[in-house]
């Protein structure tokens, strides 16, 4: 029965993250146009858009091989899988053993492997000058993120997010180091998901891109699943400083379905204040040039390697 | 048993090294030479695996020095290492059946590759230092004349002279050391030195010793600028050998040396491992990604490689001097493991390179592309071996990156200050290093296998023979099966890491649903089987909710890239190219790169050209000034050629005079 019950709560993680992306998405996007004083289209625009692509043929191009086909399930079940790692409304589910932290990040990576190396099937120079930027952005980004699970690990003793976020939810205290954690996981968050400064999420002037010159000659189902990926991604960044940062309100897997709503409500709530929050970020800041990225990164880089020295060195700050 | 069943298979391979040349005329002693290689290597990991009765097997033979004799001996850690020597071994003789047949001249391979692994052999099982260093040399020397088989390239013949040279430089370091270990009584068996004590400083310098001697065959940075040379210069089951495993012969001397020989550590011995590792990782990865030339790129990737073990050897004997036996067993676990993944990944990916040069003739990438669709068994296996190397998960390499991470997590309750500094600072370099590796391994697939072929050979190549694919597909299912059962891997080192440590990790197969947690489940876990599963079932219940309710049909088409596609070929992305950022952005640290444009004129039809130069710093700071100083001595010391008879009469008294006056003192 308690088997069923957490095989259930597991499974309902990995539909709600499911359902949610496409919305966190549409409403960052609305919320970005209200900004701009536009009137912007409905939060559901970004599901209806992936339904519409569903039912449309692929155009693939002359000579795509089947990593390029395969490519799409992968990163979209890669990046699923990590997004249903991350506790969202209850720690400590079934499954969430299964992968730490740091293989969370790992998984991550791989998507980011296939993706990379779906933009240069084709042949095309645009998929190249993607590919090439996303495995720079990647190598400062990567390591970046590892210091940040270095200070939080130390900190709280573990990398199983379950247990990070049970110790966050026990010791709340400001430490100095946690904060720049924070910040430079912000920082990561903002390039590892293309949004501005990094990138533009919506921008069609091809030499500006980036995400969108790998996925160029994609259409279709496999452009729905990437889209979705992308989508999932950015879900997991704001559920993983949702549950690291701001533990509050989690439920824990034996604590009765009331709980359990409760964090479901709290985890709502938190998703639209950061994708509010994100949403301004964005509408008050210009896009960077491309080469300009490395230092944006290198300071999320430093602010991480500060914050672990100043644990190892300290272990209270 | 295991020892006399493992000798008498070198003394066969050495015996094949005969038949090779006696033999030299058939057509078959190829195939023939190979396939007793194939057999022997099995009887030898054969050897090591099978149980042993007693804990350590050792025997001494009459042979070499009379007052010693030659001893040898099977202890865990030999028993792991003959088992990665012999598998690695075994893999590459498979491999060559097939690829050694287009050899032109195969006498200029075939004696020395028996010998190349039975010198290997001997290195392991040598249970004194005057085995060691002279089974040391055997290999040394095998794997010389292995790099010059194509020695009509002058590329490859300095390839030789630099390998040679650093070979012998490395192998003068570790007489120094055995003769500082052995000391004033002349104890050169294992035993004894293990008995006798030292004081700190002799062990110091023991310990510098074994990190040049055994860190410049191993390729640690700066003792590594032979290695992307000599390497890719041999026939690439040879590189795939020297790479996946003579690296690995030369970690078994390290660990031999400083964690059994030596005695109980001080925790400032791992200030240099952790250091020179650390500095291999960022150096090698940094230099792999801007290679054009795939073996090398290759070559490099094991610098890096090899900087990974280093690192996680000294965190554990930085563990093990403060007492902490479970942490010191994490991080030599780790080590080992990276040991046998690395040697398993790198001779697949030398495979594969030797395949794409005999299909297509050409080693750089920037002149290959589209072979997936030309050789597409091979770049299914090569993309297997790239995202091993490449730490991602479910295969094996990232097991081993993330059971570091774990001993580096660990390594905030070390006392000393100066280890907890410099750990957060080896932590960067790793992540770092990792994080580029990735993006290396997409470069090298992406030009090479990906988009459209640069050239005709690329448009033209083909799959190797079955020999090969079944070779490559062994060695991918064992990543495959070393990434999803952890445990059976860890378990399997935890004999080594008790013996060599003085502790284990918890047993690993007790776990449930056969997940790994280097120390309890609450503080981190991974189950690399459970994350396949998931990741297969979500992409396949993916696609079957797709195909049920949205559509399966597709459509080719030329391909659009917001227009027209270009029609050449040239116009794609090139690997200069795609590591332009990367080189501008990170390649500081290691290069100086001068960028040259060459802009004709407006109205001048002539080409722009874009050149890039790429300076290794290491060999202008370091080795440059010492050839220099070389040659100025050399040149000065020339005019003792030229005396008369007279002078040199009189010098011959002088150092007569000088040496008795030294013996007076």
């Amino acid at each position: 029965m308690t088997l069923l019950f957490n095989l259930m709560a597991q499974s309902l993680q990995m539909l709600l993250v499911l359902a949610l992306a496409p919305l966190l998405i549409g409403f960052v996007r609305k919320l970005k146009a209200r900004l701009l004083r536009r009137k912007g289209p409905p939060i559901i625009q970004p599901w209806l858009d992936l339904i519409r692509l569903l039912r449309k043929e692929v155009v693939l191009a002359d000579n795509a091989s089947w990593l390029y086909r395969a490519a799409p399930y992968l990163i979209f079940a890669m990046i699923w899988v990590a997004a249903s790692l991350v506790p969202t409304f209850a720690t400590g589910l079934t499954f969430s053993w299964s992968a730490d932290l740091i293989a969370i990040i790992a998984l991550l990576g791989s998507a980011r492997f296939f993706l990379a190396l779906a933009g240069m099937d084709i042949g095309t120079s645009f998929g190249g000058i993607g590919s090439s930027r996303e495995a720079m952005f990647g190598s400062l980004a990567e390591p970046a993120m590892m210091m940040i699970v270095f200070t939080v690990s130390f900190v709280a003793g573990t990398t199983q997010l379950s247990e990070i976020a049970a110790y966050m939810v026990a010791n709340m205290e400001l430490r100095a180091s946690v904060g720049m954690a924070l910040v430079a996981l912000l920082i990561v968050a903002i390039a590892e998901n293309g949004r501005i400064p990094v990138d533009n999420p919506a921008t069609h002037l091809e030499l500006t891109m980036v995400h969108e010159a790998m996925i160029l000659e994609y259409s279709g189902r496999y452009l729905a699943l990437i889209e979705l990926a992308s989508a999932l991604k950015l879900l997991l960044y704001l559920s993983l400083i949702a549950c690291v940062f701001f533990p509050v309100g989690l439920a824990t897997h034996d604590a009765g379905p009331r709980a359990m709503a409760i964090g479901l409500g709290a985890y709502v709530l938190k998703l639209a204040i950061g994708g509010g929050a994100l949403a301004l970020f964005e509408t008050s800041t210009a896009k960077m040039r491309i080469f300009r990225v490395p230092d944006f990164l290198g300071a999320g880089l430093m602010l991480g390697l500060l914050a672990t020295l100043l644990v190892f060195v300290t272990r209270s700050l | 048993m295991p020892l006399y069943l493992a000798l008498t298979s070198v003394s066969a391979l050495l015996a094949v090294s005969v038949y090779a040349i006696v033999d030299r005329r058939n057509h078959d002693v190829s195939r023939n030479v190979y396939r007793l290689c194939i057999g022997l290597c099995g009887v030898i990991f054969l050897a090591a695996v099978m149980p042993r009765g007693a804990h350590v097997v050792s025997t001494t033979l009459p042979l070499g020095l009379p007052w010693i004799g030659m001893h040898f001996r099977i202890d865990v850690l030999t028993a792991f290492f003959l088992a990665v020597v012999n598998l690695g071994g075994a893999a590459a003789s498979a491999y060559a059946i097939g690829y050694g047949a287009h050899e032109k001249e195969p006498i200029r391979v075939l004696p020395f590759y028996p010998a190349f692994l039975a010198g290997m052999n001997l290195v392991v099982l040598a249970d004194d230092a005057f085995t060691f260093l002279v089974a040391w040399e055997f290999m040394s020397l095998a794997s010389w004349a292995l790099v010059l088989t194509h020695h009509h390239e002058e590329e490859n013949r300095r390839a030789g002279f630099v390998y040679l040279l650093m070979a012998s430089f490395g192998g003068f370091a570790l007489l120094m050391a055995f003769g500082v270990l052995g000391g004033v009584g002349g104890a050169y068996d294992f035993a004894s030195i293990r008995e006798s004590t030292r004081a700190g400083w002799t062990s110091g310098l023991v310990l510098a010793l074994a990190i040049v001697g055994m860190g410049s065959k191993a390729g640690l940075a700066p003792l590594h600028i032979w290695l992307p040379l000599a390497h890719p210069a041999a026939p690439s089951h040879v590189s795939a050998l020297m790479s996946g495993v003579m690296t690995k012969v030369a970690v078994y001397g390290f660990i031999r040396v400083v964690f059994d020989l030596l005695g109980p550590p001080a925790f400032w011995w791992s200030v240099e491992p952790m250091t020179f590792g650390a500095a291999s990782a960022l150096i090698g990865v940094l230099f792999a990604t801007i290679q054009s030339d795939l073996k090398k790129l290759l070559a490099y990737s094991t610098i890096e490689n090899i900087g990974v073990i280093f690192i996680a050897l000294g965190l554990a004997l930085a563990f093990k001097a403060n007492g902490m036996a479970l942490p010191a067993a994490l991080a030599f676990t780790a080590a080992l493991f990276h040991v046998f993944n690395h040697s398993l990944f790198k001779s697949l990916l030398f495979f594969g390179a030797g395949a794409v040069l005999n299909a297509s003739g050409e080693r750089s990438i920037e002149r290959l592309g589209g072979l997936i669709h030309s050789m597409p068994k091979t770049a299914f296996l090569f993309l297997g071996g790239c995202v091993a190397i490449a730490a991602l998960p479910p295969l094996n390499g990232f097991v081993s990156e993330w059971l570091v991470f774990q001993a580096i997590l660990l390594s905030p309750a070390l006392p000393q200050w100066t280890v907890k500094l410099l750990v957060p600072a080896v932590g960067v370099a790793l992540a770092l290093s990792a994080a580029l590796g990735a993006g290396c391994y997409i470069r090298a697939y992406g030009v090479a296998f990906l988009g459209r072929p640069r050239s005709e050979a690329a448009r033209a190549a083909h799959d190797p023979d079955r020999w090969s694919l079944a070779t490559m597909a062994v060695l991918l299912t064992l990543c495959l099966t070393a990434g999803l059962l952890p445990s059976l891997v860890i378990d399997t080192i935890s004999p080594v890491a008790k013996d060599f440590v003085g502790g284990r990790m918890p047993t690993q197969a007790e776990l449930s649903w056969l997940s790994i947690a280097p120390v309890a489940e609450s503080r981190s876990s991974y189950n690399g089987l459970l994350v396949f599963a998931f990741i297969l079932f979500s992409a396949y219940s993916a696609r079957w909710v797709i195909h049920k309710f949205g559509t399966a049909r597709s459509r080719r088409a030329p391909a659009w890239d917001c227009g027209y596609i270009e029609t050449s070929p040239m116009t794609q992305y090139t690997g200069s190219s795609f590591a332009q950022p990367i080189r501008r952005t990170l390649g500081v640290i290691a290069f100086s790169v001068r960028e040259r444009l060459d802009m004709p004129a407006p109205g001048d039809t002539r080409a722009a050209r874009l050149s890039v130069d790429v300076k290794d710093r290491i060999f202008d700071y370091l080795y440059a000034p010492l050839t220099r100083a070389v040659e100025s001595c050399a040149a000065g010391l020339n005019i003792l050629s030229l005396l008369t008879i007279q002078e040199y009469l009189a010098l011959v008294f002088a150092a007569l005079v000088f040496l008795l006056v030294l013996v007076a003192i």
